[in-house]
């Protein structure tokens, strides 16, 4: 798993920096979640919905790990003429749905596991959110009718890295108490450390009845290079030469 | 013609593939697919991008989904959930409209459809369903169950008159040939204006035939293109804004070719009407002429 993890940070910032591409912080922060969701979770059958798109990197980089997408394709990344949209994008296999416009990831989503539930069908539908999301009408829209419908078999992890484009969560649109309104809303809910394997693992296979169960994982936006973690100026910057070889070398040394 | 939609989505929907959505509407119409289908159709609540958002997830599992609403609440209420989740990923939803043109009269501008087509013939897979009548209707409806794929269906509020029924086969940028007059001068209409369109060509185009296109959109345009330059003078008649509407596309049609058909176009004076009325008092006032 650590070699996993420690592929995906390396090539994210590899070719975040060949790119020139924005959102490398929002793309660390849900290495662990992705890669115990494609190497210990998702069966033949299940769905998995990146509603934050713009972490397109992230997803590309387990999708190459997993052997669904290969070399050359993952390396066209920022070139003209490559699949790899910037925000996700289903035309590349592996992906099952295009998102990069914020809040549409989940009802399509809940329209799945409608499906699937009245179909009497045993998939399980996964949607990974950003914090940012928090602010969008359909979020909660989507919650209200999740949870009306008793959709057991879709989980909803949330990246609560803290820091959405232009600042803290905290300081643009305060969403706390999330935990105590996503329970209102009649979702289990448990709240982990998104960095932590076995914590997501957990709470990713915890039985769920009756309910919509959502994962709140308290991350680090640009977990695994010190210098970006927590600063907001990797939602859009890119690293330069310095910064590629310094977070090289974190990334080795942490992730040994 | 809401009534008459059901009932044919019902007849049509005996396999367990189709789906209905809804958003808290549609009372004393759905009643007979709710019916026959109760694990089939779903009550969205008052939220119509969750509702369009549903209505993708669920035609990406292989079904057909109808979303059935009034025009203003299923187009530019979520028209990101549609250029995104449904046009983009080319996913079998048909999105029903009920109250074309100014047919919620009395509603207020809110609830008037005038700009709905600008909106949805800019999707490049949508298709536009605009029947004059119940024979259209039928006729799309199974063109839609053989060619599963985003649309639009722009339904008018009032029930119409049970004609004879006659077959007729549609197809994107066929015409439909309701009166014979003039081979080379022509009224063409789309959506429910025929009763409309017939009184003006009494006033002013006596001797032309009229045509209707019930199947439009980007994707027609090079079959509709092909068509118009069969006629000389072709004058459109809608119950929509004329910026974005069925005449402008017409004559999108034949920008940059040498085709020389003359398009005038008849349509609802482009302008937020700020009175309530009937239909046809608004229509009367409004309207094409």
């Amino acid at each position: 798993m650590n070699k996993i993890i420690r592929n995906i940070r390396t090539n994210i910032l590899n070719l975040t920096y060949k790119a020139k591409s924005s959102h490398i912080g929002s793309c660390l922060s849900i290495v662990e979640i992705l890669a115990v969701l494609y190497t210990r979770i998702l069966k033949k059958n299940d769905r998995f919905i990146l509603s934050k798109g713009h972490a397109a990197l992230a997803l590309y980089c387990t999708l190459f790990e997993k052997k669904l997408i290969s070399s050359k394709i993952l390396n066209s990344f920022g070139s003209n003429k490559t699949i790899l949209m910037n925000h996700v994008s289903h035309k590349v296999n592996g992906v099952e749905f295009s998102t990069g416009s914020l809040g549409h990831g989940l009802p399509v989503a809940v329209g799945k596991a409608l499906k699937f539930k009245m179909n009497k069908e045993k998939n399980k539908v996964f949607a990974l959110l950003s914090d940012g999301e928090m602010n969008e009408g359909t979020t909660w829209e989507s919650l209200l009718f999740a949870s009306h419908h008793k959709l057991d078999n879709l989980t909803i992890i949330i990246d609560y890295n803290k820091i959405q484009s232009m600042d803290f969560v905290h300081n643009v649109i305060n969403i706390e108490p999330l935990k105590t309104k996503l329970l209102s809303f009649g979702c289990n809910v448990y709240e982990i450390n998104g960095h932590n394997i076995l914590a997501i693992s957990r709470s990713l296979t915890r039985k769920n009845k009756n309910k919509p169960k959502i994962i709140i994982a308290n991350t680090i936006k640009g977990k695994g290079i010190s210098f970006m973690e927590n600063n907001n100026l990797w939602h859009y910057k890119n690293p330069d030469i310095k910064e590629l070889n310094t977070g090289l070398n974190e990334i080795k040394n942490r992730y040994a | 013609m809401r009534k008459l939609f059901i009932k044919q989505l019902v007849q049509n929907s005996n396999k367990k593939k189709n789906y209905l959505l809804i958003n808290d509407l549609g009372y004393n119409v759905i009643e007979p697919f709710k019916k026959k289908f109760p694990d089939r159709i779903f009550n969205a609540g008052v939220s119509e991008q969750n509702m369009m958002g549903m209505a993708a997830g669920i035609a990406s599992e292989k079904c057909n989904v109808f979303v059935y609403s009034i025009a203003n609440f299923s187009t530019f209420r979520c028209a990101e959930q549609i250029r995104n989740d449904i046009d983009y990923h080319k996913l079998p939803v048909t999105i029903v409209s009920v109250g074309s043109g100014v047919g919620y009269g009395n509603l207020g501008y809110t609830h008037h459809a005038l700009q709905d087509y600008a909106l949805m013939r800019s999707f490049p897979n949508m298709l536009i369903l605009s029947p004059g009548d119940n024979n259209e209707l039928i006729g799309l409806l199974d063109y839609i169950k053989k060619n599963p794929q985003p649309s639009y269906l722009r339904l008018d509020k009032n029930e119409h008159e049970e004609i004879k029924f006659k077959k007729i086969t549609v197809s994107p940028g066929k015409i439909v040939k309701l009166i014979n007059g003039n081979k080379k001068k022509i009224i063409l209409i789309t959506g429910c204006v025929q009763n409309l369109a017939k009184n003006i060509r009494l006033k002013k185009y006596k001797d032309y035939s009229l045509y209707s296109m019930p199947i439009w959109g980007m994707l027609a345009k090079s079959k509709a293109k092909s068509i118009i330059k069969k006629f000389d003078e072709i004058i459109t008649i809608e119950d929509h804004f004329y910026d974005g509407g069925f005449g402008s596309w017409l004559k999108e049609c034949i920008n940059y070719t040498n085709i020389k058909t003359k398009i005038k176009s008849k349509y609802i004076r482009s302008e937020i009407i700020n009175e309530v009325g009937s239909k046809e008092y608004l229509l009367k006032k409004y309207g094409p002429k």
